[in-house]
């Protein structure tokens, strides 16, 4: 029983790191632009795919084909920000949040245009789990344990150390303040796209390690995201990690009393705890 | 031969339609009128849908139903959905609207993996079937006529109730909330009351509109509420038509229907060898996408922007 739930835990922190790192690109968006971005898994979806390309593709080493992926998906945000969002911002906030609805549905049916409908792996065949006192971890796992570890580091020190990152929580806490003390919003709005959309494509990657992938695999882990996000408090990044982890291992050991195919309604019930209790989050974030 | 079978196309493609201007006339009130962001219609119209199916089916279809009259199916679609909707709307209506948003994805998720897990209820992922028709031999060969004429009558129906509402004080009030939440609420409004109002009552007719197209239709299963055909469209049929107005949700439905058919035509006539049957269907979802992305730069306000009534001035006089 112990090593069963031990074995779950294992699990829940894996599960956890994903959603984390895709937590973290929603809090960040929106703590700097006021809406929430529904096309943040699709943005995952295409990052996995994008290492899909390199690495199966052109036959890329994998650390290589993950750091193209990166670019290519914080290429593809900035893109979309500066052609369509951009133009949104001034208008009606909620106007934007329809808007990445319509763009996420875009990226995953572009995703399914050129690699089609069917799940594919990176490595096909099996991988053979490590043993210790009883529990089974995969290498694969190992990897998105220690990415995960190495990410969050980096964005630790971006945010703390960097001016950009100081300007980014500085437009997360009061945007007019930012802007009257000199802070130039525009490029903080483009280094807020770079920085979610590269976690969200690593988590993608990492989604992609722990199951396989397929169009929808981004839509599919947003609900979990938004939960850990709103679990944080909206806005901050340290929250949304911590959110990502508690809604991973409550949705894993979730498993012991209830059937699996309701794990995402777990996630829906600490987010629905967290509205009525206390809505601003574990971490008191923006309202 | 070829006449009847363009008519009975005209018909079939009329019902559907009826149906997304439903679900467009519900959006119109929570979105056009209030200004709050439902992202899980699929929710809705697939709670409508399954509890008229569920309600009216004869106790020998799989998995066992309760034979009630149609009529009957139809109403309680519109309560459960409503009683679904008011949970939603008690937890987030007092908070930011995008929590809205994000509760209703949750809500429809939820629904959507109890359609397909609860089998004794809803027999899973096959499907619901036998679902019985109106009307049907009333008139030897004109049901499907007959039932379009239901269909048509309950837009009206409804179209009337929202046109009604729109010029009431009620409907101020919503309006007042869209604008400015605040404002309304100081000149004495209790807005977070007139929220759920108006998120109830959309949800009821979202829930009416699954259940007319759970009798139309005659099988149900949770794939055709997929978020991309029960949500997005309806969405893309409300701000093309015009959000706040009721003819433009209806203009809207018929229209972007039409466009959706025409995608079909389209990327059936490109090259069908070089593309997998999902291929050609992303390619579609594509299109809408993108058109909905050009409506909201171009003509945010839609074909028939809102008209809201004149003040009137006594005053002047």
């Amino acid at each position: 029983m112990v090593t069963e739930v031990l074995q779950l835990i294992i699990y829940g922190v894996i599960y956890g790191s994903i959603v984390a790192l895709g937590a973290v690109g929603v809090s960040l968006t929106f703590g700097v632009l006021r809406f929430a971005n529904f096309a943040h898994g699709d943005l995952m979806t295409f990052g996995a795919y994008m290492v899909l390309a390199a690495y199966v593709g052109f036959a890329l080493p994998m650390w290589l084909s993950v750091i193209v992926a990166l670019a290519m998906t914080a290429s593809l945000a900035v893109l979309i920000d500066q052609t369509l969002f951009r133009r949104f911002r001034r208008a009606n906030p909620m106007i934007l949040l329809i808007s990445s609805f319509g763009v996420g549905l875009m990226v995953r049916s572009l995703v399914q245009i050129i690699w089609g409908g069917s799940t594919q792996v990176y490595d096909p065949g099996i991988q053979f789990p490590y043993q210790f006192w009883g529990l089974r971890i995969r290498p694969d796992h190992l990897i998105i344990l220690g990415g995960t570890l190495v990410l969050v580091v980096v964005l630790h020190l971006f945010l703390q150390k960097t001016r950009m990152g100081k300007a980014m929580r500085a437009m997360a806490d009061n945007p007019d303040l930012a802007r009257i003390s000199g802070i130039n919003t525009d490029r903080v709005i483009i280094w807020t796209w770079i920085m979610g959309a590269s976690l969200a494509a690593a988590a993608g990657y990492f989604l992609a390690l722990d199951s396989r992938l397929q169009p929808d695999m981004g839509w599919f882990i947003l609900l979990p995201v938004f939960a850990a996000a709103i679990l944080g408090g909206i806005g901050k990044p340290y929250g949304a990690i911590a959110g990502g982890f508690i809604i991973g291992i409550t949705e894993e050991l979730s498993t012991l009393i209830l059937s699996p195919a309701y794990k995402p309604a777990v996630a829906f019930a600490l987010m629905v705890a967290i509205l009525i209790f206390r809505p601003t989050g574990i971490f008191k974030g923006a309202r | 031969m070829e006449l009847t079978g363009l008519i009975a196309y005209v018909i079939f493609f009329l019902s559907l339609a009826g149906v997304y201007a439903l679900l467009a006339l519900g959006l119109n009130v929570q979105w056009g009128y209030t200004g709050m962001l439902n992202i899980g219609i699929a929710a809705f119209f697939a709670v409508g849908a399954y509890t008229s199916a569920i309600l009216t089916s004869p106790p020998t279809a799989v998995p066992g139903g309760f034979g009630l009259p149609i009529p009957v199916g139809l109403i309680s679609a519109m309560l459960v959905a409503g009683v679904l909707a008011l949970f939603i709307g008690l937890i987030t209506l007092n908070l930011r609207t995008d929590y809205l948003a994000i509760a209703s994805i949750g809500i429809a998720e939820i629904v959507r993996l109890f359609l397909k897990n609860e089998e004794w209820l809803t027999n899973g992922v096959r499907g619901m079937s036998g679902i019985p028709k109106p009307f049907s031999g009333l008139v030897p060969g004109a049901d499907a006529l007959l039932f379009l004429g239901v269909v048509v009558a309950l837009v009206l129906l409804v179209y009337w109730a929202n046109q009604r509402a729109y010029g009431s004080p009620w409907g101020r009030v919503l309006r007042a909330i869209r604008e400015k939440e605040v404002a309304a609420s100081a000149m004495g409004k209790y807005t977070l009351l007139f929220r759920l109002q108006a998120f109830v009552y959309g949800s009821c007719i979202m829930g009416l509109a699954g259940a007319v197209y759970a009798h139309f239709v005659g099988f149900i299963s949770p794939e055709a509420f997929d978020p991309l055909f029960a949500t997005f469209l309806v969405w893309v049929m409300l701000i093309a038509g015009g959000s706040g107005n009721n003819r433009g949700a209806i203009l809207g439905a018929v229209a972007i229907w039409t466009v959706w058919s025409l995608t079909e035509f389209l990327t059936t006539r490109i090259a069908t060898e070089h593309f997998s049957l999902s291929q050609l269907a992303a390619m579609r979802v594509f299109m809408i996408g993108l058109l909905l992305q050009v409506i909201l730069l171009l003509r945010p306000q839609g074909i028939l922007p809102e008209v809201p009534p004149k003040p009137i001035r006594d005053a002047d006089k």
